[in-house]
C-alpha cells in the first residue's frame, strides 16, 4: 500500500514538474494568448499544416495575436456547423476560409459579419473579384487564396500537351478521362460554355444551361472515372491508367516536380479559377483581431509566400508581387481564367444538381 | 430455473438497459431522421422545421426509381453470390480439422479489419490495366494484352461480395457445425453421392439459416456507398451514393433523410415479404 502511495506521489511530482516546465517554456505564448488570440479555420491536412508552419507563427510574432488553427472539412459541412453554432451564439472559428458558394449561402442568413475596409488597408491590393460583397455593398469576405483546376495529362501517354478544353470532346480520347463528379466542384458547365458557347454568360438562362448540359453529355463516352476522391484520380493519372482529366494545378505541379509523368496545361480558354475567402462569423467577439489577421494575409509578400510554400495562386494584383515569371507560372497563368458562376450554385443548386446527376448517371 | 412469464413490473427490469440503449442510439436518431425528412429545404443553405412532402415528391421520379431498382438488384446479387459461395465453403470448413478451421476463421476475421476504402482501392489496382491481374494472364499467355476490368458492374459486385463474405461465413458457421452429421451419414448409407447428399440433406436442413443469411447480407450490401463510387460507372451508383451526395455535398438534409427513410421502408417491406413467403412455404 505504501509502495502504491509512493509511486502515486512521485508520479504526481513528475507530472507537476512536467507541466511547470512546459508552461515555463510556453510562457510568452500563454501570456500573449491570454490577451489576444484568434481561432482560424482552414482546410485540414496539407493546407492546415502549411499554414501552421509557414504563416501563422510569423503572424503571431509580428502582431502578438496567438492563432489557434482549426481543421475544417471541405464541402459545405463547415458552413452548416458555423451556422448552427452562430444560432447558439458560438463560433467554432472566428475567421474561416470559405468557398465562394459557401460565402453566398452564408450571406443569405447574414452569417458573415460585415468587414470594415478602413481597418484592412491592404484590401486595396486585391484583384476586384476577390472581394466578396453582400448585395447592398457591405463586405462579407476577402480573398484568401485562389487555385486553378486545369487540363492534366500523363506525359507518357500524351507526348504533346493538349491546348484546348476541346480535348475532352475528342473521340480519340474515348474512355480516357477522369472528371470531378459534382456539378458544384467540377465547374464543367462553365468550361462547356466558354469552349463552345462563347463565355459563361451563355449560362444566364435555363435554356442556355440545358444547351450546355446537352453539349457536356457528349463527353460521357470519354469519361472513365467521375471522381469525388482526389487521391483516386491522382493515382490513376500518375500510372497512366486514366491519362487525361481535370485536376488541381498546384498538386499536379508538385507531383511533376517529384518526377511523376504528369503535366498541367492551361488551355487556351483558360483554367478554372476557384478561390477561398476569409470570412468572420457574426458570433465571433474577436472583430479587431480578425481585421488585423485579414489585413496581414492580404499583403503582397504574404501572398507571394503562400504561392511559393503552399502553391496557391495569389489574390493580389500581379504587379505588386515579387514573384519571378517562373514562380508565377507555377501557380497561375496570364491567360484569362474561367471564373465559375457561383451565383447559379446558390440560386439553382437543386435544379442543377438534379440535371447533372441525371446526365452522368442516366 | 423459473419458466413462467414475467408477473410483476420488476420482472422486466433486466430489459431496461438494452431498451434504453436501443432508444438512445436507434429510436431517437431514426425519429430525428423521419422528422427532418418533412422539413422544408431552403435552397440557399439550410432547412427550416416544417411539415411538407416536397422531399418525398422529388424522390418519386423515374430516375430515382431506376436508381432504387438498381440498388436493390445489386444487393440481392451480392447476397446470392455470398450465400452460393459461403454455404459449400462453410460446410467443408465445418468438416475440416480443428486447426484448419481456426486458420481459416482467423483469415476471414482479418478481412473484417479492412476498411471499405482499402478494399476499394485494392480491387481497383487489381482490376487496373497497368498493374492488374490481366498482366498476369498476359504473362501466362491466356490474353494478348492487359485490359482494365474496372469501372464495371462486375468489379463492384466482386468487391462487395468480398467485403460481405466473412460475415456470411461467420453467420453460417455455427449452424453448420451444429448440423447433425448422422443426417448425411444416413444419406450416404442409402447410396447418395456426397454432392447429392449436400443438396438434398444439408441445404434443406439449413433452409431457415440460409434465408436469414440472405437477408442479412442484402441489408449489409444495401448500405454500401464507397465501392460503387470507386469501382463503378455513374450508372452503378447506388441510392446510398446519392444520399451521401445530398447530405454532404449539397447540404440538403431533408431530401437525404427522405431518401434514407424510403430506402429503409422498402428494405423492411422486402424483408417482411421474404419472411411471409417463407412461412407460407413452410405451411404448404
Amino acid at each position: 500500500m505504501r509502495d502504491i502511495l509512493k509511486t502515486n506521489v512521485s508520479r504526481r511530482a513528475v507530472l507537476g514538474a512536467g507541466v511547470a516546465g512546459a508552461s515555463l517554456l510556453a510562457m510568452p505564448a500563454v501570456l500573449r494568448a491570454q490577451d489576444k488570440s484568434l481561432k482560424v479555420g482552414v482546410y485540414g491536412g496539407y493546407f492546415k499544416d502549411s499554414f501552421d508552419k509557414n504563416i501563422f507563427a510569423d503572424f503571431t510574432k509580428e502582431t502578438g495575436i496567438a492563432v489557434e488553427s482549426v481543421a475544417e472539412p471541405t464541402g459545405e459541412a463547415w458552413l452548416v456547423q458555423l451556422e448552427q453554432a452562430a444560432k447558439a451564439g458560438q463560433a467554432p472559428a472566428d475567421v474561416s476560409m470559405m468557398s465562394q458558394v459557401a460565402m453566398l449561402k452564408g450571406q443569405s442568413t447574414e452569417l458573415w459579419a460585415p468587414l470594415d475596409v478602413a481597418k484592412i488597408p491592404n484590401a486595396s491590393n486585391l484583384i476586384d473579384h476577390f472581394v466578396n460583397k453582400y448585395p447592398d455593398g457591405r463586405i462579407a469576405g476577402i480573398g484568401a487564396v485562389a487555385w486553378y483546376i486545369t487540363l492534366v495529362t500523363n506525359t507518357d501517354v500524351y507526348k504533346e500537351a493538349p491546348t484546348s478544353w476541346n480535348a475532352l470532346w475528342d473521340p480519340a480520347n474515348a474512355d480516357k478521362l477522369g472528371l470531378l463528379a459534382l456539378v458544384s466542384n467540377s465547374f464543367l458547365l462553365e468550361v462547356t460554355a466558354k469552349t463552345h458557347f462563347g463565355g459563361t454568360n451563355a449560362l444566364d438562362t435555363e435554356d442556355g444551361l440545358l444547351k450546355a448540359f446537352e453539349k457536356l453529355a457528349e463527353v460521357k463516352p470519354n469519361v472513365r472515372l467521375w471522381y469525388r476522391d482526389e487521391a483516386q484520380f491522382e493515382q490513376s493519372l500518375k500510372s497512366g491508367e486514366i491519362p487525361m482529366g481535370q485536376y488541381y494545378h498546384d498538386v499536379t505541379g508538385l507531383a511533376a516536380a517529384d518526377g511523376q509523368p504528369v503535366r498541367s496545361t492551361f488551355p487556351k480558354e483558360g483554367g478554372i479559377m476557384d478561390s477561398g475567402c476569409w470570412a468572420l462569423s457574426r458570433a465571433s467577439a474577436k472583430v479587431e483581431e480578425a481585421h488585423t489577421f485579414i489585413n496581414y494575409m492580404s499583403q503582397p509578400k504574404i501572398q507571394a509566400l503562400l504561392s511559393r510554400k503552399v502553391g496557391t495562386a495569389p489574390t493580389v494584383k500581379r504587379d505588386l508581387l515579387d514573384l519571378t515569371a517562373e514562380e508565377f507560372a507555377a501557380v497561375s497563368s496570364d491567360i484569362e481564367p474561367i471564373i465559375p458562376r457561383y451565383d447559379l450554385y446558390q440560386t439553382k443548386s437543386d435544379w442543377l444538381n438534379q440535371k447533372w446527376t441525371e446526365m452522368i448517371a442516366g | 430455473m423459473r419458466r413462467e412469464p414475467p408477473q410483476k413490473l420488476t420482472d422486466y427490469s433486466p430489459l431496461v438497459f438494452p431498451a434504453g440503449m436501443l432508444i438512445v442510439f436507434f429510436v431517437v436518431p431514426f425519429a430525428t431522421m423521419i422528422a427532418v425528412s418533412f422539413f422544408k429545404r431552403n435552397p440557399s443553405g439550410f432547412y427550416t422545421p416544417d411539415f411538407v412532402f416536397d422531399n418525398y415528391a422529388r424522390f418519386l421520379s423515374l430516375f430515382f426509381g431506376k436508381v432504387l431498382g438498381f440498388s436493390l438488384m445489386l444487393a440481392i446479387a451480392v447476397a446470392i453470390c455470398c450465400v452460393v459461395l459461403a454455404v459449400p465453403f462453410t460446410y467443408l470448413l465445418s468438416r475440416a480439422r480443428r486447426r484448419t478451421q481456426v486458420l481459416w476463421l482467423v483469415a476471414l476475421l482479418s478481412i473484417l479489419s479492412l476498411s471499405e476504402v482499402i478494399i476499394g482501392f485494392a480491387w481497383s489496382t487489381l482490376f487496373s490495366r497497368t498493374a492488374g491481374i490481366t498482366n498476369l494472364f498476359v504473362m501466362l499467355g491466356i490474353m494478348d494484352q492487359p485490359v482494365a476490368l474496372n469501372p464495371s458492374f462486375g468489379a463492384v459486385l466482386t468487391a462487395m461480395t468480398y467485403q460481405a463474405l466473412p460475415y456470411t461465413v461467420l453467420v453460417l458457421y455455427p449452424a453448420l457445425v451444429r448440423l447433425d452429421p448422422t443426417l448425411t451419414e444416413a444419406a450416404r448409407t442409402l447410396g447418395a453421392s456426397p454432392v447429392r447428399s449436400f443438396f438434398t440433406v444439408v441445404v434443406p436442413a439449413l433452409r431457415n439459416t440460409i434465408v436469414a443469411t440472405l437477408i442479412m447480407v442484402f441489408i449489409f450490401a444495401l448500405g454500401c456507398y464507397l465501392l460503387p463510387q470507386i469501382l463503378g460507372r455513374p450508372q452503378h451508383w447506388t441510392l446510398s451514393v446519392l444520399i451521401t451526395d445530398q447530405a454532404i455535398y449539397q447540404s440538403n438534409m431533408p431530401f437525404a433523410a427522405a431518401m434514407a427513410v424510403f430506402l429503409v421502408l422498402v428494405t423492411l417491406g422486402l424483408v417482411g415479404l421474404t419472411i411471409y413467403a417463407g412461412r407460407k412455404g413452410e405451411a404448404a
